[in-house]
């Protein structure tokens, strides 16, 4: 690689060795895009081998280790079988159950990218402190993290998929570009809550809550259709309603979704995206200012 | 008098034109709502600006090594985050001339459940190099820090020179083109140390220009060509480390034997 030699020229996946850097104090808040991108894109194994630390250093103490990433979403399912199945009096078939799980995993994703991407810078302190890169890669491994998490859950899902005799078509795989969109949406709320939580700590004790709520507006109890007239009508302004409803219709019923939960879906995630990235570019310079 | 190799005809590898940094700090330690909404209720306001770097300006030719001295708080850390654009100026241009690899704290990415090799890839990665070029220098980094043994055991099972031993290599292993090392020279038992000593001398000679933040004014003596001074944020001295220091040790009002407890 050419960083060998201080004075190389080419060759790298630098445009030019040695690099020029410039600081000048920044009024406008968002910084060259151009730049910022291609060392965010330059940087990415940074972000990806340090989200895969995460996840490997996360149960190297306990008896089950890694086991933990099917045993969680199984147990979670158990419970979940428990509330709705036995607790409520009415037991619900595999069909419902399994439109339960799917959802639930999926909702865990997006619930996970917020809670780990608003924890990511102010958890990063002394990286943040000592060393230069585009920030947005802390809440973006953070996504990564949460993705790998909910990896496991796929097979499990698939078991229940099987035990509901739920069908395999077409209309399931327009599931995977519903699980792309929830991908692109996830890694725009990290960076905005990852900001928010710089300047009000206290965001981490309200973020559960609004979890708690999302998940039960959310149609992941729920069929969109068995849905409340009122929680329905909610469902402009739900990014989850689209994207998730969109998501279980073509994983549990194999149907594709209508063209409106596509225009939706896609509309939030890439508006999610857009503006939580560039609200956190635009303050990721006084992160290390407030961090200190 | 300032280093022939700033009126060589390359261009400075670093450049730093009246420098300021101001932070606007809040008075509470962490910012909360509660907090916001008590300070809203007073009227108060919460920020209070502090000066840590005033209007500095000097430049780093080619081949030089810099000493930065100073009182705690002068603004020698808040000047090398600037320069490896951490900190943002506030007013003011710094210009700089290839990767820098800040060595501000030890172990900077690593995780303690991991093994001492995965926290090389981690640390490399975290300075800037790719995963290929890091991987090119595990073992020479590892073999620096004498740990040949434990490198595939967890970090949190490494004694505490252990560590540093293993977070100051991945740190001068990495091939910068400029080095900054803030205070980072005590790490390890003797015989580190003087390995240590080494391989900044080969740095050195091999980086575009290296900046030292030490107490330890004899390291700085050895190790630097030039030396600036700064106290509470203004640049009070530039030129040769021998009378940079003796101007700072008046200053400071204590003798040449003062600060040799880092000397050992």
């Amino acid at each position: 690689m050419s960083s060998e030699s201080p004075v190389a020229l080419g060759g790298s996946r630098q445009d030019f060795t040695p690099p020029v850097h410039i600081y000048e104090p920044h009024r406008a808040g968002i910084p060259n895009l151009g730049p910022y991108i291609r060392e965010l894109w330059r940087r990415r194994e940074f972000a990806s081998e340090s989200s895969k630390a995460a996840l490997r250093s996360e149960n190297t103490l306990t008896v089950f280790g890694q086991v933990w990433m099917v045993l969680n979403p199984l147990l979670l399912a158990g419970v979940y079988y428990l509330l709705v199945s036995v607790l409520s009096g009415k037991p619900q078939g595999w069909g419902y159950f399994s439109h339960l799980t799917g959802g639930l995993f999926a909702f865990y994703f997006v619930s996970n990218s917020m809670m780990s991407g608003a924890q990511s810078i102010v958890g990063g302190g002394k990286l943040l402190l000592n060393t230069s890169f585009p920030r947005l890669l802390m809440p973006f491994a953070a996504v990564r993290t949460a993705f790998f998490r909910f990896l496991p859950t796929v097979p499990v899902y698939l078991l229940f998929h099987v035990l509901a005799g739920n069908p395999w078509n077409l209309g399931t795989l327009s599931a995977l570009a519903f699980l792309f969109l929830l991908v692109i949406f996830s890694l725009g709320i990290a960076a905005f809550f990852a900001t928010i939580q710089v300047y009000f700590r206290d965001a981490t004790s309200f973020l559960p809550y609004l979890n708690r709520i999302w998940l039960y507006v959310s149609p992941v109890l729920i069929t969109i259709d068995k849905m409340p007239k009122e929680l329905r009508s909610l469902g402009e302004i739900n990014p989850l309603f689209s994207l998730l409803g969109g998501y279980t219709e073509a994983l549990v019923s194999g149907t594709v979704p209508s063209l409106r939960l596509w225009l939706f879906a896609s509309g939030w995630s890439v508006a999610a995206l857009v503006i939580g990235s560039l609200f956190f570019i635009s303050r990721e310079r006084d992160f290390a200012v407030r961090i200190f | 008098m300032i280093s022939l190799s700033a009126f060589s005809e390359s261009p400075p590898a670093v450049k730093v034109q009246n420098l300021s940094i101001t932070y606007r700090t809040t008075m509470e330690r962490v910012p909360t709502f509660k907090n916001a909404l008590v300070r809203f209720g007073r009227g108060e306001r919460a920020v209070r600006e502090i000066h840590a770097v005033d209007d500095v300006s000097f430049e780093v030719g080619e081949g030089t090594s810099l000493g930065i001295i100073g009182n705690n708080g002068a603004g020698k850390s808040t000047l090398m985050r600037a320069l490896a654009g951490i900190l943002p100026p506030t007013k003011g241009r710094i210009e700089v001339r290839g990767r820098i690899t800040p060595l501000l704290a030890l172990g900077v990415g690593f995780n303690n459940n991991l093994s001492g090799r995965e926290n090389i890839i981690l640390g490399g990665l975290a300075s800037g190099l790719s995963r290929k070029e890091v991987e090119a220098r595990t073992d020479l980094v590892t073999e620096f820090a004498g740990l040949e043994e434990f490198i595939d055991a967890p970090m949190r099972t490494y004694s505490s020179g252990m560590y540093s031993r293993l977070a100051f290599s991945v740190a001068v292993n990495m091939n910068p083109d400029i080095l900054m090392i803030d205070e980072a020279l005590s790490a390890g038992d003797a015989t580190f140390k003087t390995k240590a000593a080494e391989k900044m001398d080969e740095l050195r000679r091999q980086a575009r220009a290296m900046f030292l933040v030490s107490h330890s004014l004899g390291s700085i003596k050895e190790l630097c060509n030039e030396c600036i001074w700064l106290h509470k944020g203004r640049l009070m001295m530039h030129g040769e480390p021998e009378e940079v220091i003796e101007a700072y040790q008046k200053f400071v009002n204590v003798g040449p034997s003062a600060m040799t407890l880092d000397d050992l």
